[in-house]
């Protein structure tokens, strides 16, 4: 193997726009939290520029044929656009198959475009740990906007909504009679519906059904778990502030022929009109700084810890354990008090 | 807390529409632990180089079986080269005569696997290619 680039070096080229310095970075993010700490501190003041768009959904709904048909939205605008397409780490192997950028290929070639796709490894809620991350880097190297695809979401996989300025959720028809948003987990998160594969029959009742939420339940579940904050609940619950005057379009597109992609676009840019106007941009960064800062100090305390505790301690502990000597809380105490 | 995994990107360059091939090695390298980009059949040199980029890679895997091998390899070997990604690992497989595969080691494909080629092989050679290359 020949010598890595050194990481000053990587940085300064990725902030020209380099690509392969972006990607190798992306790469060190990824597989070593030292170098994360080292390129992020680099960069960081360059950050904070693009507008950062979540795209979530059930399995199949079209979320990667979305987000190339929004691709060639934004680039009929002028508009630069990174992508990090992010499917699942296998939990046996540890191996991936990465497959999203199979819908994306007619970008081939454009110079305004970048794609990235991820496995999760260990990162939970649909995202890697090192997505955040990756976002950054993006954002530095100066692309307009950034695309996020998560995994195809099955229960709650939220953790977009805390990284993301807004959160399109793709819903699909026909993928049985329940909204699948709604089953998901899904809808507290959402900025913008979009009603993919509207080509096909029963795309109108799902735009009707997820209205109804709307209206009825929607501001109120919005509120309880708003952008993976838990607020307070029940029935008195207002709308946060910072989601006055917002209400959540249901959009209809057919991805594959890029129908009513142009329409979404607009809606992304009035949103995101909307967080710079409403001050909600200022509130959701704000909030997402804080969960990185907290992702990051439990991280480092956890790393502290087991470099304290010998893996011997753990052990002896496990032993008193199943002698009956101790109870797993009281060996927990013990433990954490010998730090 | 370092854990590099290996990248590969699989793809099919040309007009080729044997995909079985293809997508059984993805498989095989995903549960061999591998991250395996697919991107699909009819792939340009051009595109599949890009993608290497962006993707940063440690493995291209091309799969060819309409014998285009002669004008597709050499082409994204050379791409990958002036681009700077010339230490990626580049490995062919499909239905290559034996002549055409050792003109093309010499054109910078590093091994060529035809039918019958257990995963394990070429699991086997890409895990030594990471440590040894
Ligand atoms: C199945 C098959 C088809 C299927 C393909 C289905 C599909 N989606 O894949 C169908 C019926 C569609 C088909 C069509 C055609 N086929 Co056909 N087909 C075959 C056949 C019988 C088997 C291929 C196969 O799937 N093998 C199983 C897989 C697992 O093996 P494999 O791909 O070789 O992969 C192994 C290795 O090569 C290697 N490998 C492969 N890729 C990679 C990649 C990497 C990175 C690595 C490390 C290893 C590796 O590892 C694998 C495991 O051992 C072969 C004959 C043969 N014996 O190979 C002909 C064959 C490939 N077909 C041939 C032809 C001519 C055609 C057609 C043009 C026929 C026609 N006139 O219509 C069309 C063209 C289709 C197209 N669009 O390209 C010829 C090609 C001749 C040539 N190269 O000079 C062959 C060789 C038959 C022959 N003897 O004439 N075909
Ligand atoms: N009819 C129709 N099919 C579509 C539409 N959009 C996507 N599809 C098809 O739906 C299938 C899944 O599309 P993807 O874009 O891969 O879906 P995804 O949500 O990214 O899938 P995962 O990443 O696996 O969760 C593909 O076969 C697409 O061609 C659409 O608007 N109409
Ligand atoms: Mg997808």
């Amino acid at each position: 193997m020949p010598k890595p680039v050194p990481t000053q070096q990587l940085i300064n080229n990725l902030l020209r726009g380099d690509r392969l310095a972006l990607a190798r970075a992306i790469s060190r993010v990824e597989d070593d939290a030292e170098e994360a700490a080292r390129i992020v501190k680099a960069v960081f003041a360059h950050t904070g520029r693009a507008h950062l768009i979540g795209i979530t959904g059930a399995p199949g709904t079209g979320k990667s044929t979305l987000v190339s048909a929004l691709v060639e939205s934004y680039r009929a605008r002028g508009e630069t656009v990174g992508v990090l397409a992010v499917d699942p780490t296998s939990p046996f192997s540890g191996g991936a198959l990465l497959g999203d950028r199979v819908r994306m290929t007619r970008h081939s070639g454009d110079a305004g475009v970048f794609i990235r796709s991820m496995a999760t490894r260990r990162g939970t809620g649909g995202l890697a740990k090192a997505s955040a991350d990756a976002l950054l880097l993006l954002d530095a190297a100066g692309f307009d906007c950034v695309l996020v695809e998560t995994v195809g979401a099955g229960q709650a996989e939220i953790e977009i909504a805390r990284v993301a300025d807004t959160v399109v959720v793709v819903e699909a028809p026909g993928l049985g009679d329940e909204v699948q948003a709604i089953k998901a987990g899904l809808l507290e998160i959402a900025d913008i519906f979009a009603v993919n594969k509207a080509d096909r029959k029963g795309a109108a009742r799902t735009v009707a059904a997820l209205e109804m939420m709307l209206e009825t339940g929607g501001a109120a579940v919005r509120t309880v778990l708003h952008h993976g904050q838990r607020m307070e609940a029940g029935a008195t619950a207002s709308i946060t502030e910072d989601e006055d005057g917002w209400s959540i379009p249901v959009l209809e597109t057919i991805a594959v022929s890029g129908g009513g992609a142009a329409q979404l676009r607009d809606a992304l840019e009035r949103h995101r009109t909307w967080l710079d106007e409403s001050g909600a941009r200022v509130a959701r960064e704000s909030r997402r700084l804080n969960h990185m800062l907290q992702t990051l100090v439990q991280a480092e305390i956890l790393a502290r810890m087991e470099q304290a505790l010998s893996p011997g301690l753990h052990r002896e502990m496990v032993e008193k354990m199943q002698q009956r000597e101790t109870d797993p809380y009281s060996a927990a105490a013990d433990l954490v008090r010998k730090l | 807390m370092k854990q590099s995994q290996i990248r590969v990107l699989i793809a099919k360059p040309g007009l080729d529409g044997h995909d079985r091939g293809a997508k059984v090695i993805a498989r095989a390298l995903r549960d061999a632990g591998f991250e395996v980009i697919y991107t699909g059949i009819r792939q340009t040199p051009q595109m599949i180089a890009e993608a290497a980029l962006q993707e940063d890679v440690d493995v291209v895997g091309l799969s060819i079986l309409s014998g285009a091998h002669m004008t597709l390899c050499p082409k994204v070997v050379e791409l990958l080269h002036t681009q700077g990604q010339e230490d990626v690992l580049v490995l062919l497989g499909g239905i290559i005569p034996d002549e055409d595969a050792a003109q093309l080691k010499t054109a910078g494909v590093h091994a060529v696997f035809g039918p019958g080629t257990t995963s394990a092989e070429i699991i086997a050679f890409i895990r030594n290619a990471m440590v040894g290359g």
